[in-house]
């Protein structure tokens, strides 16, 4: 599987949650597949999904789902330690991990080679940490978000894109329409 | 009053309840101050523009934040102000260290401080200089000014203001 049928899989599980998604492919996919004004499509500013999420989650009492990829979390590496010491059990980081830097034409990461992102969350001090294969993802998402503690699941999957569109939407009516969900 | 109070006292009086930080030898007294104060989330963040992403979901999340840091960050965060606080028109004060400045021992300093108006003038973002204590008395206006016009807004403080080494 690769990460487009993963975001396809788990959609009706993102449908009621507040969504963080990352830049590029990821968010251009989520916005095919279920555009909600409860999803925050990143724009630009690569790593900072899981970031911005916690920040909402620790401001905010409803949940927040940060999907994030391999690539962007070894970018802003050091958000794993900043989660795991500021818990926020209204936060999941879902880290799709294909392996690749799709949004760039696949080049290999790390996390594809000798390193794993479940055991450096786990070394920074992060409580729960999941791995699992893309199959398994709505189960493991579900599970977490009825369990009210901070996850931080790695999804294991195939890298591979699909072709689509650009977002197009204004970031400022994005982010308007988000916070009026975030209040509503 | 101290300046470390009388600053964290105009952050509370502007609502201010979640402030990321990366330390500065001359920020640890406002950084303590930060901590202790129950009104505030403190959250430190390992890099700065890490600590910006923090404080855009704080935001959204309906909490006003600020970032406190030392102005060899502008040379990280450009992308970040940009892409993220300036793109998304999100406000943020940014309380800075303006190291390399008079009284400065570190000589390596004064390379990013010839370079630190020079970025925030390039990157549009209305920029204050305290150098003397009483130019903290403009904070207050400044704070409003930022949730004003969501922009992110610099607030450089140097050596001379912090009294010193």
């Amino acid at each position: 599987m690769i990460r487009s049928e993963v975001l396809r899989d788990i959609a009706p599980i993102l449908r009621d949650q507040l969504v963080v998604c990352n830049i590029g492919l990821p968010s251009q996919e989520l916005h095919m597949i279920d555009d909600q004004p409860t999803n925050f499509y990143m724009l630009g500013t690569m790593g900072l999904a899981s970031s911005i999420g916690l920040g909402l989650a620790l401001a905010q009492p409803k949940k927040v789902i940060t999907i994030d990829g391999d690539g962007s979390v070894l970018t802003n590496l050091g958000t794993l330690p900043t989660i795991a010491n500021n818990v926020a059990d209204n936060f999941i980081l879902l880290i799709i991990d294909n392996g690749s830097y799709g949004s760039t034409g696949d080049q290999p990461t790390y996390a594809g080679k000798k390193t794993s992102l479940s055991a450096v969350a786990t070394a920074c001090g992060c409580d729960n940490v999941v791995e699992c294969q893309a199959e398994d993802t709505p189960a493991v998402l579900q599970a977490a978000l009825d369990s009210d503690r901070m996850t931080v699941i790695v999804c294991k999957c195939d890298s591979g894109n699909i072709k689509l569109p650009v977002i197009t939407k204004d970031p400022v009516v994005i982010r308007d329409r988000f916070m009026t969900a975030v209040q509503s | 009053m101290s300046i470390n109070k009388k600053i964290v006292d105009d952050l509370v009086a502007n609502d201010i309840e979640f402030v990321t930080t990366v330390p500065c030898k001359q920020l640890a007294g406002v950084i303590d101050e930060v901590e202790a104060r129950p009104e505030i989330y403190h959250i430190p963040s390992n890099k700065e523009d890490e600590g910006m992403g923090l404080c855009a979901g704080a935001f959204m999340g309906g909490k006003r934040p600020a970032i406190i840091m030392q102005n060899t960050a502008i040379g990280v965060t450009i992308n970040t102000l940009v892409t993220l606080i300036q793109f998304y028109r999100m406000p943020l004060p940014m309380l800075i260290s303006f190291r390399g400045e008079l009284k400065e021992p570190v000589a390596c300093q004064v390379e990013m401080a010839v370079h630190t108006k020079a970025l925030l003038s390039q990157l549009n973002i209305p920029t204050y200089h305290f150098h003397k204590q009483q130019d903290a008395e403009e904070l207050d206006a400044i704070l409003k000014y930022t949730f004003m016009c969501n922009k992110p807004v610099a607030i450089l403080t140097d050596a001379t203001f912090w009294g010193g080494y």
